[in-house]
């Protein structure tokens, strides 16, 4: 048997372009990875020029080029003409909705395998469990961030910042037994330390988005 | 096999090269052949502290660059038998070290000596790296306040993660935390951390407590590792810590303010 095919679901990137500045598009991107240089690398990657756009074979070259010196798989394009596609030397993705700007779709929080981490998370560390949940069982330290496409569980203490549903799925919630975060964010909906109520500090806790809001209650007390 | 031993903090000034001197010369007191080499290019102060600057021809750096040789640098200690340090260099900057420099003279001394003992630079650049790199054990040396227990945290991070033993998937650097210039009056009245507190903090098994003590600057005077000055606390708080990484168990001293406890005791 020479080769052997499967279909398999797996996580990958839609890079949404707004603009025909390709110069722009990637200057933004950088400033994404430089905060998060984590985030994206070695995911499949869609380009997808929104609506009304006017692209051209060169624009797409161009930007193709920057996202590959940036580290990204390459997959396709979508969104554009099939002959647009092919003298761009990218493969067609169709049926692919796109999210609209004007109405934002809440994403389903990830189904992958979670991600075990057991060691403590130091200062000046960050962890991406993409694709699906993390799971700490160490210490997560001031200074230090985690972040996962799913949930976010930590059974221990938890000093640094966590933030769950980074793709943005609203359902995500953080857990963890000693709260005592710098940030919690769910979706992008984050709260600092010094908006979480103090009582809710060295407890277990539970934070969810209700509507834009983070809600975080006691653990061991829900529904109160 | 010689073990190389880190001492680390990336905070500066919070008693790197005093805990070198001290742990250096105990290692060797106990019969160790030890050699303690200073990391710190450019600030060199290990050969003060252990009172052979005027002894130094050969740096680390004339080793690395092979303008001398591995014996011609090493200065051998008058007073402790088994113990030698490798100065660094005063006149050249950070960049003079390189990996395979550092990696060739770590074995180079790894035939001779049964501890590597490395005094690292502060902060977290170049020649941090370079002392924690190849390190089988790191002693994180932390100061009880809030910025010395983050930077430690930090430090810690890049133990497992950016050394050699990390980057092979090998048993993880040992980790050992020594709390220095303790204070127990001041830890009292809210002005320090707890060692409690740092350990919950930093979750590593703690290695030693050494107080607050005008032997450390007596002796850094005297070209003395404090360490030999056996009737100081900071000497006696140094020598539990040498025995306890030797396996030994001992309680931890000087937790505990004398004069706090009289008071209490006496109602003062
Ligand atoms: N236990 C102690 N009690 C009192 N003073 C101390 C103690 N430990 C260190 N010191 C003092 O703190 C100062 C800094 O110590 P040392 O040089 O060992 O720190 P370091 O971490 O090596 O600094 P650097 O980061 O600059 O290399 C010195 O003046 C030293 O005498
Ligand atoms: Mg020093």
């Amino acid at each position: 048997m020479a080769i052997e095919i499967k279909g398999r679901m797996g996580t990958f990137m839609v890079l949404r372009m707004l603009t025909a500045d390709t110069a722009e598009v990637l200057r933004q991107l950088d400033g994404h990875l430089s905060t998060a240089p984590d985030l994206l690398s070695g995911v499949p990657l869609v380009l997808a020029p929104a609506d009304g756009l006017s692209v051209t074979a060169e624009m797409l070259r161009k930007v193709v080029l920057g996202l590959k010196e940036r580290g990204f798989l390459q997959v396709g394009v979508t969104n554009v003409s099939e002959s647009l596609a092919s003298a761009a030397d990218l493969g067609l993705m169709r049926n692919l909705a796109a999210p609209s700007r004007e109405k934002p779709v809440a994403a389903a929080v990830a189904a992958g395998p979670a991600q075990v981490v057991s060691q403590p998370v130091r200062s000046g560390q960050q962890i991406y469990a993409r694709g699906g949940d993390l799971v700490v069982t160490a210490p997560v330290s001031a200074g230090a961030e985690i972040m996962a496409d799913g949930h976010i569980h930590v059974y221990n203490t938890l000093r640094g910042r966590a933030l769950a549903g980074v793709q943005g799925a609203t359902e995500a919630r953080i857990f963890c037994t000693d709260q005592r975060a710098e940030l919690l964010a769910i979706a992008g909906h984050y709260l600092l330390s010094d908006q979480i109520d103090p009582a809710l500090s060295g407890i277990s806790t539970m934070a969810w988005l209700k509507g834009d809001l983070l809600q975080i209650q006691s653990a061991l007390n829900p529904g109160g | 096999m010689a073990r190389v031993v880190v001492v680390t903090s990336g905070k500066g000034g919070v008693g790197k090269t005093t805990t070198s001197a001290a742990f250096g010369a105990g290692l060797a007191r106990a019969g160790h052949r030890t050699v303690v080499v200073d990391f710190d290019v450019g600030l060199r102060n290990l050969d003060l502290i252990m009172g052979c600057e005027r002894r130094v021809v050969y740096d680390f750096v004339n080793v690395i660059h092979g303008e001398a040789n591995l014996n011609q640098a090493l200065i051998r200690d008058k007073r402790v038998e088994n113990l030698a340090i490798l100065p660094a260099s005063q006149t050249r900057d950070k960049d003079a070290l390189t990996q395979e420099g550092v990696e060739k003279v770590l074995e180079g001394l790894a035939e001779d000596f049964d501890y590597i003992v490395c005094d690292s630079p502060a902060g977290i650049e170049r020649g941090a790296h370079l002392a924690m790199y190849y390190a089988d054990d790191a002693l994180v040396v932390t100061n009880p306040e809030v910025s010395s227990v983050r930077d430690s945290d930090r430090v810690l991070g890049l133990l497992s993660s950016k050394t050699r033993r990390a980057e092979r998937g090998e048993d993880p650097v040992k980790e050992h935390l020594i709390v220095t210039r303790y204070s127990p009056s001041r830890v009292g009245k809210g002005e320090m951390l707890s060692v409690e507190d740092v350990c919950e903090i930093l979750s590593i098994n703690l290695l030693g407590v050494i107080p607050e003590s005008t032997a450390v600057l007596n002796a850094s005077n005297a070209g003395m590792p404090v360490i030999l000055d056996e009737k100081s606390d900071a000497g006696q708080a140094y020598s539990d810590t040498v025995a306890r990484f030797l396996g030994e168990e001992r309680d931890h001293r000087f937790l505990t303010d004398k004069k706090g406890l009289f008071s209490k005791l006496f109602g003062g």
